[in-house]
Parts: structure tokens; sequence; C-alpha cells
């Protein structure tokens, strides 16, 4: 295992940094304030900062440079991320897009497809959103009901999905539909991708407990796709989509948020009844014990990192990151609040201590173990595709997706 | 100790219940929330200082005698005990109700109970249990509970005191009509000797009182005391001999406030087996998967030794047992862990509808972070029973 750059890693870096020391907003004090601003703006800022790292070649390093990309390794992308994570710039917005659409079209999607709606996505254009989970297909997502059914030379969409970030402003969305009922649940979906701005798609914002609407509900009502927007094989979009969301999550090498460096500023100042927090034996008991799975998964990080330099596919570590990282996050902002006693219970950013920092993280903390697979989705993956071990006896798996019996 | 509910109690619980699920939902904190939303931060005039309640529920709850539940008969109460204000208030938990019972009774009129003078009971408690008087009690000066911290002073003149100083996160202080005000007239910063109780009118010259919005939708507010002349029969009890009565007091809140938590507890818990006997994925309800059911288990085990210490608690204090100090420290710690644990599952159980607004869940958990540190957090209360045990 190696920490270190490699020479030529090194070079990279240190272009980086150049780069962005001349092009990138700061921090200042270490706040990234461009994350307090409305969601328009914010969205408008982003576009532009995608737009400047396009036309200076750093956006999308991985892709082919004749799809918007630089050609660059896993390993540079990596160093990327680490030192543009220091700067007030926002790319949040583009992360599905660049992450998954983008890599789902660079599978299926035609040549004359690729070079067009490409560029557009890894320069900010235009953004992308996925449309996989449903009210009824939630952790098992391959029970998705939303159908469509051939019409003309295309398909026609209906049904509902849920929990779809982005969807109210996203120009385009990758979809997953029920084109075959009549087989088992995994091999009558197809994958494709679809116009959000057509007729037939509605998203509708849903507000969460947090007070924030990242997430949507997508409504279809026959909204045609033409066939040439299908992503691989009929009947194959289950194995299709999961290929492409496989080889990205192998591949994230940053760091998950544990809340850690917050926690660890906050006790520093903190004055309790008989002097700072840090000094206290409880709270520093806490401290080292949420230092020790910090360091645990700085290092783990580090060995994808050093795996994906030596160009090996990384190993189990990739799913532990999520889920160590999610449920440490929402005890260390849940702690962070009391220890602030009633101030952090007092929400409004202008009165709260660090404008509700972590007040505003704790309640959207237990969001992030259910986005993206929840932990006990994680769980079933490590248990049954890491460790082997036989799979839970699953009635619906080789039955006909329209002969699943119902309220058993 | 009685470890189950008399038939009185039992009869009690079950007209709570039914009164709190009809008349107070959480349907009706959703309502005073939006109500909330639109309000001038740190509004301090008294007439657009807003309840945080409503004024009917209230009367109705006090004609239901609740607000008299536990005042002496012979100053117009029922006299029933904390066991019966211990089932009132669970399930005031289980739908959030919003009132101003504990404040009022548990905090306010408990300092006058336990050593108001004749006249200030006559005066007080008959107006209390009829609904027609509210009370808060002004203790914190720091955003952790800290109860002998008090640097508010009240200091002596020729026919009374001059009070000085500020209150913050006072439960109801922004609507109360009067205020129980702890303060000192002598010793040092952290000393519990020179503690001493007032009885403010909320409204006197000289209290500025502004509303301060919380998580939980319901409101607490900051009090200055700018000069407030007060007359010599506004202190209740001895002069500087406060704290234990104070202590007594504040032990019989936590109590309370862990069986409201309770009722919390136990709704989120419902809900959540509900659903997991409910919610279908792989073909199943998700309630057939052992990882689960192990988990639901353990949040049952949770939930009966949490039961079982506010039961036990509830009824050290019907008992006058000198183990009521110990019981509250103990139940508070208790209660602030579970009522984490079981709104951070039923959060995770529901899935991503747990984190929406729409689902009533996300309000238990907005409530549990609030009344976790109301009197105490868990470090607080560990430390108490520790030093209360002579560990």
């Amino acid at each position: 295992m190696d920490f270190n750059d490699t020479p030529s890693e090194a070079k990279f870096r240190a272009q980086v940094r150049a780069w962005l020391k001349q092009h990138a907003t700061p921090k200042i004090n270490g706040v990234a304030a461009k994350r307090k601003l409305p969601e328009a703006q914010q969205l408008q800022a982003a576009k532009h900062w995608q737009k400047k790292i396009y036309d200076a070649g750093w956006a999308c390093i991985t892709w082919p440079k004749a799809y918007g990309g630089r050609g660059g390794t896993q390993m540079e992308l990596v160093i990327w991320r680490e030192e543009v994570a220091d700067y007030d710039e926002l790319d949040g917005f583009f992360t599905i897009g660049h992450g998954m659409c983008g890599p789902a079209l660079m599978a299926y999607a035609t040549e004359e497809q690729k070079r067009h709606l490409l560029p557009r996505l890894a320069s900010g254009e235009d953004v992308w959103c996925q449309l996989f989970s449903e009210p009824g297909a939630g952790s098992d997502v391959a029970a998705l009901k939303t159908r469509a059914d051939p019409c003309g030379n295309g398909w026609k969409v209906n049904g509902q999905k849920v929990w779809t970030s982005g969807a109210h402003f996203a120009d385009y969305g990758i979809v997953l539909c029920r084109t075959d009922p009549t087989v088992p649940k995994h091999q009558g979906i197809t994958f494709f991708f679809i116009d959000m701005k057509q007729e037939g798609v509605t998203a509708q914002p849903i507000k969460q407990a947090d007070g924030g609407a990242h997430f949507n509900e997508v409504f279809f009502n026959d909204a045609e796709i033409p066939d040439i927007q299908r992503l691989g094989e009929v009947g194959g979009g289950w194995k299709g989509a999961l290929t492409v969301l496989m080889s990205e999550r192998m591949a994230v090498g940053s760091l998950q948020a544990t809340g850690f460096p917050e926690l660890l500023s906050l006790v520093q100042r903190l004055p309790l009844e008989d002097g700072f927090a840090i000094d206290n034996a409880a709270v520093a008991d806490k401290l080292a014990d949420w230092y020790v799975k910090h360091a645990g998964l700085k290092h783990t990080n580090s060995r994808i990192l050093s795996a994906i330099s030596r160009g090996a596919p990384p190993g189990p570590e990739a799913s532990i990151g999520k889920l160590v990282a999610a449920p440490m996050n929402q005890d260390i902002n849940s702690y962070a609040v009391q220890l602030l006693g009633m101030n952090g219970m007092v929400t409004d950013p202008e009165l709260a201590e660090k404008q509700a920092h972590f007040q505003k993280e704790m309640l959207f903390a237990p969001g992030i173990r259910l986005a993206g697979g929840t932990d006990e989705v994680m769980r079933n993956i490590i248990a049954e595709q890491v460790l082997g071990m036989p799979q839970d006896k699953r009635d619906d798996k080789d039955v006909p997706f329209n002969e699943v019996p119902v309220g058993v | 100790m009685t470890m189950v509910l008399t038939e009185a109690q039992n009869l009690l619980k079950d007209t709570a219940r039914d009164f709190i699920q009809s008349k107070a939902p959480v349907a009706a904190l959703r309502q005073l929330r939006e109500y909330y939303k639109d309000l001038p931060e740190g509004s301090c005039n008294a007439a657009a200082i807003e309840l945080g309640y409503s004024q009917e529920l209230w009367e109705q709850m006090s004609e239901l005698g609740w607000a008299g539940i536990v005042i002496p008969e012979a100053y117009g109460g029922l006299e029933f005990g904390y066991q019966g204000l211990g089932v009132v208030l669970e399930e005031c938990g289980r739908t959030l109700a919003a009132s101003p019972l504990f404040a009022t009774v548990a905090l306010g009129a408990g300092c006058i109970q336990e050593i108001g003078s004749d006249e200030q009971k006559q005066t007080l408690l008959p107006k209390v249990a009829e609904g027609r008087t509210t009370l808060a009690l002004a203790l914190e000066e720091h955003p952790r509970h800290t109860p002998t911290r008090i640097a508010t002073c009240a200091e002596a003149t020729d026919d009374g005191y001059t009070l000085k100083g500020f209150k913050t996160f006072v439960l109801d202080g922004h609507c109360a009509d009067q205020l129980v005000v702890v303060a000192r007239t002598s010793g040092g910063i952290e000393e519990s000797e020179g503690i001493s109780l007032f009885l403010v009118d909320a409204n006197a010259p000289g209290v500025r009182r502004s509303r301060t919005a919380m998580l939980d939708s319901r409101n607490v507010a900051r009090i200055v005391f700018d000069n407030v002349r007060l007359k010599s029969e506004a202190l209740i009890g001895m002069e500087g001999q406060g704290y234990p009565a104070l202590e007594t007091v504040l032990d019989r809140a936590r109590i309370l406030l862990a069986a409201e938590m309770l009722g919390g507890v136990q709704e989120c818990f419902e809900r959540t087996i509900e659903y997991l006997k409910e919610r279908e994925q792989f073909g199943t309800k998700i309630g057939s998967f052992q990882a689960l059911q192990h988990r639901a288990a353990k949040m049952l085990t949770e939930v009966e030794l949490s039961q079982a210490a506010v039961m036990a608690a509830l009824s050290a204090l019907d008992e006058n047992s000198s183990n009521a100090r110990l019981l509250a420290s103990l139940v508070k710690a208790r209660l602030n862990d579970t009522f984490e644990l079981i709104t951070n599952e039923a959060v995770q159980m529901h899935g991503g509808m747990g984190v929406t607004d729409e689902l009533d869940i996300g309000l238990f958990l907005k409530r549990a972070r609030v009344t976790m540190q109301i009197l105490g957090d868990s470090s607080y209360h560990r430390d108490r029973y520790a030093s209360l045990s002579g560990y």
C-alpha cells in the first residue's frame, strides 16, 4: 500500500492546485457560502463553474475527450475531487449525471447520441437525474411497476417514481420501466433515457423533515419515448443498470462525511459547565471512539485509492464506507446538538450557533442512511456478495411478476 | 411501590386518550406550526405574543380537572396524585399535544405548593386548578441545564426587592400570566445557598419577554428583568433557602416530563411496528425479515424497561419516597436514551418516508431532541445519579 502520489500523480496534483488557486472561489473561514444560497441560485452557480472547468479541460476527467472529458485516469479524478473540496464550489448537481447517467449513455447509447448528449452533460449545460425508486419499490427496486408499453416507433410510459433527486430542474433522466410483467421481476425491466421537459412528465418536490426539498415524486402520464432512447436490450434493463451503477459505486474514491472534523472543531471551543468540552472526560471518550472509526475509514479509503492507482479493481471496502460513515454522521450530529444544549434546538440560522450547521445536519443525516441503498441493503450486499453467504429465501424471485401474490 | 394502575387511574388514562386523540391530534401541532411560521422573530409586544397552544383546548383540559390534578383539595384541586398527572402527560406525549400543563402545573404551581405561604396558595392554586392562571418557571440562564448557576439577583430594598438579570429558554415563558423566578439573594454564582424564589407578574414594568422558536414548534422565551420592583410578599418560601424546594420540584418535573416522553416513545414504536407488518418488499412483509424482527424486539425491551422506570418514579412521588430524587435522574436519563433510539429506528424503518415532513415521525424526532435537553440531558443525569449514589 502506498499512500503517496506517484511522480506523475504529483505533477497532476500540482497542475490542479495551480489552476484552482487562480480560478476557484476560496472558502471564507472554512465556510462554503454557496451552499447556503437558495436552490435556483446554487444551480446557476454550479452550471457556471461546470462550464468554466469544462472550457479549461478539467470536466469529467475519466471520460474520453471525444465526449467532452479529459481522457484521464481514475486516480486523477480522485486527485481533482480532493483538491476541489477545499474550495467553495458546487458540484453536487452533477454527481448523478456524471456518475451514473453518463456511464449509462457511454455503455448503451448510439454514437450520435453520445456525441450530442455527453459534452452537454460534461459542460453542465444539461442536468440529469435517475428514476429508479418507486413508492412500492424502495429497497426492492426490481419490484418497480412503472410500465413502458410498445407504441408506434417507441414506448408509452405510465407510472410513478419517487425520491428522485433534482427531477424538478433536470433536463433528462435515466429510467427503469417494466416492459414485460409476464416474466420474473428482474427479467421484465428495460432501461431508457427520457426528456424530463417533455409532455406527460411531471415532477413534484417532496418536503423533507429538515425543511429542504431535494427529492421529487415524478409522474408519467402517457409519456412517449422513441425506441432509440432505449439503453440496452428489451428486458435487459436490470442487469444493464446494475452493471453501470456497480462500476460507479466501486469507483467512488472520495471519503463519505462522518461529521468528525466539525465535531472536533466544536468541542475545542465550546464551553461547558467545567471548562471546554474537549477537556471533559466523557466528551473526550466519545471523541476518541469516533476518531478511531474516522481514521479507519480514512485508511480504508486510502486502500481503495491505492488499488485504483495500481489499476486493480477495488475490493469490498467500497461498500463499507457508506455503511460506517452514514450512521456515524447521524450519531455525531445528534451528539453535537446535545452538547449545545437548548441552543442546539434553535433552528433559525440567524440566531443559532454556526448558522445552525449541526441542527441541519442532525435532521438531514438520517436521510443519508436511506438514500442510494439503505444500511440494510448494504448489509445484504456484504453478506451475500462479499461473504458469499446463502441468499435469503425470496419467494417472488422466480415467479412471473404479474403472478406475485400481493398482500400476503 | 405500586406498579399497576388503579381502576381510577386506568379510567383517567382512557378518558385522557379519547380526549387527546380527538381534540389534540398531531394535526393540531401542524396547525400551530404553520401559524407560527410567519410571525416575526423576537416579538415582544404582549399583544403579539401568541400562546403556542390552543386556549380552547386548555379550557377543556381544565374542565376535566387536569390543571388541578395534583393540587390539594383544600385549594380547589383533585389531589389525584402524580401517577394521575403522569398518565395524562403520557397521552399528551402520544400526539405531541401542546398545552400549559407541564409548565404551569408541574413547574410553576409545583413551587407554590412546595414552599408557598398559605396566602400565596389560597390566591394562586385555585385559579391554576380552574385553568384561569398560567405559570412559568424562569430558571435557566445557560443553554445547558444548570440549576445552581444563577446570576439573576434580587437586591433587598425598603419594602421588598429589585430583580435584575435575564433568563433563557423559559418554557411557556412568552405567554404565562405569572412567573416563578429563581434569583440569587446571596452567595456565589455556583452555590445552592442563597437562591430564592419569587412570584412575578409577567407583565410587571421592567419584564421584557421575547419568543424563541424551537425545533419542536413549541415556544420558549428569553426574559429580561430590568430592575423589576417586587414587594416583600413576592418571596416564595424563605430568603436564600429556595434551592432544596426547587430541586424537589425539578425532580417531580423530570419524572413527569419522562412520562410525556414515554407517550412519544410508545406512539413511535407502535407506528413503526404497524409499518413493519404492512410494508411489502421482496414479495413479503418487511416485518418477516429476522434482521428487522430482532431490532423490533430490542426496541420493545427498551420501551418496557422505560415504562417500568416511569411507573416506579411516579409511584415514588405519590408515596413521598426518599428514593424519588435518584429515580428522577434514572428515569430522565433512560427516557432520553430510549426516545433517541426509538425515533432514530422509526425513521430508518420507515425508509424514505421517514425523512419527509408529511410523515409524523419527523415531528416526534424533533420533540425527542428538545425533551432530551429540558431539565437535564443524559450526561447531566448520569453524573447526578452517580453523585447521589456516592460513586
